[in-house]
C-alpha cells in the first residue's frame, strides 16, 4: 500500500482517534501522540492491513487499548499536570462565571466518569457509532454497553441539574 | 418537532434505548436557540457533544517511505557479495601464485646451495695437500 493511498484510507477515521484518545488521555499533547503512534503502528502493518475487514474498528481498539495502557503506566502518574487546556476549578470568580459557559463544565463532568463511560459516551454520542460496533469496540455484552451508557447519561443530567438549580456549581 | 415527542425520545435516551437517528433528533432540536424552558438543562449536553465532533487532528504522520528499504538492502547484499567473490578470487589467485614463487626460490636456493657444497667439498680436499705442504715446513723450521 502505498503512503498516498494508506492516509485515504485512514483520513476520514484519524479525528476519531484523536477524539478518543482526548477523552481518555485529557490533555491534547498527549493525545495527539497517542494518536501519531496508533497511525505509525496502523503503516507500519499496512501490509496486512487489507486482510481487517474495517480497518476504522481496527484503529478504534487499538487507540482505546494504546491510552488505557499508558493511563495505567508510570508515565500516566503525572499527567494530570502535564495538560493545560483545560480550566481547573480554582479560579477567580470571574472565571468561574466564564466557565458557565457550558462546554468546559461538561469537560469537566465527562472528565469525573469512569474510563468506560467515557468511552462509551465518547463512541455513541460524540462518534454516532451503533450499538453493535460499541460492543466489539469495547468486547462487552449489548446489555452491558446499554447499562452504562444510560448510567453515564443520567450522570451527566444529575451533574447538569445541579448546575442548572443552583446556578454557579 | 412537537415538543412531547422530544421529551418521549428524551426519555428513551436516557435509557439509553434511543436510535442513532433519534438522538440526532435531539441533537437538532437542542441546538436551536429556542428550547422549551424545563429542557434547558439539557442543552450543554447536547450542545457539547455536536462541538466536540468538530475537534481535528492536526499533527502531521511523519511516513518514512519505509517500502524500498529491504529492497534496496538485498541490492546492497549482492554488491557485496560480488566484490567479495570478486576481490577473494584475486586474493585467492595472488596467495598461490606467491607459494608457487617461494616453491620456486626455495628449489632453488637448495640446487645453489647443493652446488657450494660439492664444491665445497673439492677445495677441502685440495687444502688437505696444503696442510702436507705446511707440515712439512714446519718440520724443516724446527730442524734449524
Amino acid at each position: 500500500m502505498k503512503q498516498t493511498e494508506f492516509l485515504n484510507v485512514v483520513l476520514p477515521f484519524q479525528d476519531k482517534l484523536y477524539r478518543l484518545a482526548k477523552r481518555l488521555l485529557v490533555s491534547r499533547e498527549e493525545a495527539e501522540d497517542a494518536t501519531q503512534e496508533i497511525l505509525l503502528k496502523l503503516w507500519s502493518k499496512n501490509e496486512s492491513m487489507s486482510k481487517y475487514k474495517n480497518v476504522e474498528a481496527f484503529a478504534m481498539t487499538m487507540t482505546k487499548n494504546f491510552c488505557l495502557d499508558r493511563l495505567k503506566s508510570k508515565q500516566a502518574g503525572n499527567l494530570k499536570l502535564v495538560h493545560s487546556n483545560y480550566t481547573d476549578g480554582n479560579t477567580s470568580l470571574q472565571k468561574q462565571l466564564e466557565a458557565e459557559d457550558s462546554v468546559s463544565w461538561m469537560e469537566r463532568i465527562m472528565e469525573e466518569l469512569p474510563e468506560q463511560q467515557k468511552m462509551i459516551l465518547q463512541l455513541r454520542d460524540v462518534e454516532q457509532y451503533e450499538f453493535d460496533e460499541i460492543c466489539e469496540l469495547m468486547d462487552m455484552k449489548p446489555t452491558a454497553v446499554r447499562v452504562a451508557l444510560s448510567r453515564a447519561r443520567k450522570t451527566v443530567r444529575e451533574e447538569l441539574t445541579k448546575k442548572h438549580s443552583y446556578g454557579i456549581g | 418537532m412537537e415538543l412531547g415527542n422530544i421529551e418521549k425520545i428524551l426519555e428513551k435516551y436516557f435509557e439509553a434505548t434511543a436510535t442513532v437517528d433519534e438522538e440526532r433528533t435531539l441533537r437538532a432540536y437542542f441546538s436551536q436557540d429556542e428550547v422549551a424552558p424545563h429542557l434547558e438543562q439539557y442543552k450543554p449536553m447536547f450542545n457539547y457533544f455536536s462541538m466536540a465532533k468538530e475537534e481535528k487532528y492536526t499533527k502531521p504522520v511523519p511516513l518514512k517511505p519505509r517500502v524500498n528499504y529491504y529492497k534496496w538492502l538485498s541490492v546492497a547484499a549482492a554488491v557485496v557479495l560480488a566484490f567479495g567473490i570478486y576481490f577473494g578470487n584475486q586474493y585467492q589467485e595472488t596467495k598461490r601464485l606467491e607459494q608457487a614463487k617461494a616453491e620456486y626460490a626455495y628449489e632453488e636456493t637448495k640446487k645453489a646451495f647443493d652446488l657450494l657444497a660439492e664444491n665445497f667439498n673439492r677445495g677441502t680436499e685440495k687444502v688437505a695437500y696444503l696442510n702436507e705442504f705446511e707440515e712439512a715446513k714446519q718440520k724443516i723450521y724446527n730442524n734449524n
